[in-house]
């Protein structure tokens, strides 16, 4: 018996490497330490009362960027043990299985557990205050999304300690990603972490084309709206349509996997190319997805903080529509060398240059946005600031990799990975950080440090070019990516490489500043009583900080563009009108517990799912029967949730006016 | 004071950064040192890319620069401030256009590149064809012309055009070799060719581009081109001292491992289509006329299939099993 468990447990955690078991330990005394905070300060009610069953946008919001900021910690990490790895050649450091294992994951996290969420994140917190509504179209849908996402995210996570985790690339392609080369639990780790959060990507994405849609505040047209709010909506369009693929993508992959069907193995008839095209109809508009509202967040900012509306917003809005839109046709410039023959290339080698046009675009308005304005520099502007020369070169090699014939001599190099690191860092990242900081206020009511967040600031833009523009380098020197080592054949490259690892760790040294930016922050930044500490222009900065949780008090009619700026003129002018405005009872919603356990009974459904093809036994028998029924109850209890929730009528609630009077009263409004 | 000797330092680390890049030394950088006609216009359109995209990095970097300093907001800035200007249909016009005229320009090089390259390098020569199989983790070469076959090791005659039959005995994997030109995946189950020629002599690196697991940080090759003389020679050698490629013997070279480079005087005649069929091919008529070709070509006949061959097979070669869903 006890044979048999020791056999078991073999199989099924990661076993035989000191940083596995160092990370085990970690993580176990974390858990520990958490649970014993909790019970020992009482807080388990709280936390189930507050956050764990909470429907609040803002709430929901706040989890979302706390989550992917911890994403972004496990996959900065997983790139400085790359970096390590890569410093010198012939590095002993990682074996060539841990390191593919690292960077499947790395790029897994980052794309779809750390720029999903803290984009979810930035579009809860704001949307619904930008537009002067009181909460998402779906509050419930919107729990349901982010639990998804946190239990999808945890279940890809976990694979670092039980059963593997996939190291097939992050995108996982066939035939590497099949059977035949990849047995093990790690690929199903991959496709049902993704596959859970997905659900939940695809629900925001109605969501909030839902919100933006019917819940403006009275008066907003659409040609109104403030840029952020726009850039959601292009951004979820491509949602809705990108995510069912990778959907149906992923699920064949799966069947491939665990029925042994043939998609995606030639030897049966099927194909990887359509796997690689399928998942790439998901991947280019996900990147779009990614960084259309990061356009979003630098337009808000650069407009606060030059005291100028945007230039040319008509012009903003159709860039941004039509990248979304062009967005879908450029997917096969991602392999242009599997030689689709020159009439297809050429097409997507065109309609991908033809992306620089809009983003160009936008650019010039950006700088003409702080032509003849007042430019302070505050934080979120020298992000912003610093964002255009490093976008402007990632985009200009962006173009450089479309021109399909030179293609063929960087794909897959590292002038590639130093290109995507370029717009995603330098654009998706830097916009992210730059939107955390300036919308910090309206979530929390204090400031982040100033210059503990300019240390951070400096440490991550010089580190990033110590770390990508040697990439560029060294994809003209024929480096190709996923390499574990160089050391049989070093071309030059072992130079580069170390002053790469050098960058990697300055940007390490920067985020280790915005966690202490935010630690003191907490106990020293300076309160925002004003509820209004950049000077906003839009709705959000009407209301005090942090927001209360109905937001607004009486809804805001609110004609015309950047409407709180020209409400503030005219106060200044005293043309504000005097009367009050009379309350009247907020309809809100409940909260529910219904999308965490939901959420949880998919996990379940994903675990036994991932080890069902396993080969795990216990003693002579496989196991198989025990995951599948695993996986049943999961679903079963999946389809309870969803019954439950059917029955349930009593879903709202009205905020009396007095309690609305006396809200606003602690916040020093007077109503 | 203190300032100052941080931005020194500072300074002092990138001058260093760009001094270690450039004594990396040029002949480093083999993608923009090319030695073959294909990786020759592939060169030219990096650097025409690079300085169309220059011609607009440039002046909006400085643009940048200028409007960061001019309006920042410091008390007493004489700089105007119009907080009401938000539109100016002329400029819309002139940076919508830039743009448009920048890739306009662009884009007609590379549609006119691909096309180009998508023909035969050098139609009058006949070519010399070489048969890559990508393995776990090593490449096999056939000569199926010379009857010799070798691993990790290519040698080719310069000026000739070399016709590559690339295919995949294990996960997909991306045939590169910088100085001859770009790189094209082999892909189980399919048969694409690859048409690259050598100008001169001189040893030039190959590698795996595409990640195919545990050892796929081992798969380099190297391409020795020399005269066609001693290429026969070399040939000849190796049929004199090489040991024969048996079936078991593919059989075991194709188990996942790493190797060293290998030589064989001989292989069994039908071993690559088997490959190619027994990893799918079958189910695609269309790889008919790549094999036939070879066995034209083993005939050393140049007919009209060879032709038709060459007209596809070049480094825009079509996606054979796709066209075969027609």
């Amino acid at each position: 018996m006890l044979e048999n468990i020791k056999n078991f447990a073999s199989q099924f955690f990661v076993t035989g490497d000191p940083l596995i078991y160092g990370a085990d330990v970690s993580i176990v005394l974390t858990t520990l330490a958490i649970v014993f905070v909790l019970t020992y300060f009482k807080k388990w009610g709280w936390l189930w009362r507050e956050w764990l069953t909470t429907v609040d946008h803002k709430k929901i919001g706040i989890m979302y960027i706390i989550a992917s900021l911890l994403m972004l910690f496990r996959g900065g990490v997983d790139a400085l043990l790359m970096r390590i790895q890569l410093a010198f050649p012939n590095m002993p450091f990682l074996h060539s299985e841990h390191y593919n294992e690292i960077f499947t994951t790395h790029g897994t996290i980052m794309i779809l557990f750390m720029a999903m969420p803290f984009m979810f994140g930035l579009f809860n917190i704001v949307v619904p205050l930008q537009i002067g509504a009181r909460d998402v179209a779906y509050p419930f849908l919107n729990a349901v999304s982010f639990w998804l996402f946190f239990l999808g995210a945890m279940l890809f996570n976990i694979s670092f300690v039980i059963g593997g985790s996939a190291d097939a690339g992050w995108l996982s392609y066939p035939p590497l990603s099949e059977n035949q080369f990849s047995p093990g639990p790690g690929q199903n780790f991959y496709i049902w972490g993704i596959q859970i959060s997905g659900i939940g990507s695809l629900a925001t994405g109605i969501n909030f084309i839902v919100t933006i849609l019917k819940m403006r505040a009275p008066g907003m047209k659409l040609m109104d709206m403030p840029l952020f709010t726009w850039s959601v909506m292009a951004s979820c369009i491509m949602i809705i349509f990108a995510f069912p693929v990778l959907t149906v993508t992923l699920a064949l992959l799966f069947i491939d996997r665990f029925a042994g069907a043939h998609f995606f193995t030639i030897d049966g008839g099927g194909n990887p190319m359509m796997y690689i095209n399928l998942i790439w109809i998901w991947g280019h508009p996900e990147v779009y997805i990614v960084v259309l509202p990061a356009f979003g967040i630098f337009s808000e900012i650069v407009s606060t903080f030059s005291r100028k509306p945007i230039f040319g917003y008509t012009s903003m809005v159709f860039a941004m529509m039509i990248i979304s839109v062009l967005g879908y046709f450029t997917w096969v410039h991602h392999f242009f060398t599997m030689g689709a023959g020159a009439n297809v290339n050429a097409f997507f080698a065109v309609t991908t240059m033809a992306i620089a046009i809009p983003t160009g675009v936008k650019v010039f308005n950006w700088l003409f946005t702080m032509f003849r304005g007042r430019i302070r520099m505050e934080q979120p502007m020298l992000w912003t600031i610093a964002f255009i020369p490093c976008f402007l070169i990632g985009g200009a090699t962006g173009v450089m990799l479309a021109v399909a014939p030179a293609d063929y001599q960087y794909h897959n190099s590292y002038f590639l990975i130093a290109h995507f690191h370029q717009v995603l860092i330098g654009g998706v990242v830097f916009a992210y950080v730059a939107g955390l900081i300036y919308w910090w206020p309206k979530m929390f009511g204090f400031k982040l440090n100033d210059r503990l967040g300019k240390w951070a600031f400096w440490f991550w833009n010089i580190g990033f070019y110590v770390c990508f523009m040697p990439q560029y380098a060294l994809g003209f020197m024929g480096m190709t990516r996923r390499l574990y080592t160089y050391g049989n054949w070093d071309l030059g490259w072992a130079p580069l490489n170390l002053l790469s690892t050098i960058g990697a760790f300055l940007m390490g040294i920067g985020f280790i500043f915005q966690a202490w930016q935010i630690i003191y922050s907490i106990k020293h930044g300076e309160r925002d009583v004003t509820g209004d500490p950049w000077d906003g222009r839009t709705l959000e900065w009407s209301i005090p900080s942090p927001a209360p949780h109905y937001n607004f008090a009486v809804i805001p009619h609110a004609a015309g563009k950047d409407v709180w700026w020209r409400m503030k003129e005219e106060m200044k002018q005293g043309k504000a009108k005097q009367e009050k405005p009379k309350l009247e009872p907020i309809h809100m919603p409940k909260n529910s517990g219904i999308p965490f356990v939901m959420a949880v009974f998919w996990f379940i459904a994903g675990f036994g799912f991932t080890f069902a093809p396993t080969d795990i036994t216990f003693g002579e028998t496989k196991l198989t029967f025990v995951w599948i029924s695993m996986a049943v109850i999961g679903l079963l209890g999946v389809g309870l949730c969803m019954l439950a929730r059917s029955f349930q009528y009593d879903t709202d609630y009205y905020i009396p006016v007095d309690e609305v009077k006396r809200t606003e009263a602690s916040l020093g409004r007077v109503v | 004071m203190k300032k100052q000797k941080l931005l020194r330092r500072v300074v002092f680390f990138i001058m260093a950064a760009l001094a270690t890049m450039l004594l990396a030394g040029c002949e480093n950088y083999i993608v923009l040192n090319p030695k073959g006609p294909v990786a020759e216009t592939q060169y030219r359109l990096i650097i025409i890319s690079i300085i169309l995209c220059l011609v607009v990095v440039i002046p909006v970097l400085a643009m940048l620069v200028y409007v960061v300093w001019r309006y920042r907001d410091k008390p007493g800035n004489k700089a105007p401030y119009t907080p009401e200007w938000v539109d100016s249909k002329t400029l819309e016009i002139v940076w919508w256009g830039i743009p448009i005229v920048i890739i306009a320009i662009l884009g007609f090089f590379t549609v006119r590149d691909t096309f180009a390259l998508a023909k035969p390098q050098d139609p009058e020569t006949k070519p010399l064809t070489i048969q890559v199989t990508s393995l776990d983790w090593k490449w096999l070469f056939q000569y199926p012309e010379q009857g010799i076959a070798t691993v990790n090791y290519i040698e080719i005659p310069t000026g000739v055009p070399v016709q590559f039959v690339v295919t995949s005995d294990a996960p997909m994997n991306s045939f590169w070799i910088p100085q001859l030109g770009g790189q094209t995946y082999t892909m189980p189950g399919m048969a694409m060719g690859l048409s690259l020629k050598a100008n001169e002599p001189g040893e030039y690196f190959g590698s795996g581009a595409n990640f195919t697991g545990e050892g796929f940080a081992h798969m380099q090759f190297k391409v020795v081109a020399k005269s066609q003389a001693e290429f026969d020679k070399w040939v000849q050698s190796v049929k004199q001292t090489a040991p024969a490629l048996t079936k078991d013997g593919y059989k075991e070279l194709a188990k996942p491992g790493i190797s060293d480079k290998q030589f064989y005087s001989s292989f069994p005649p039908e071993l690559f289509k088997e490959i190619v069929d027994k990893n799918g091919g079958q189910y695609y008529k269309q790889h008919e006329h790549h094999m036939k070709m070879n066995q034209n070509t083993n005939h050393g006949d140049m007919n009209h299939d060879a032709n038709q061959h060459m007209e596809h097979g070049a480094n825009q070669h079509e996606m054979s099993g796709m066209k075969a869903d027609k």
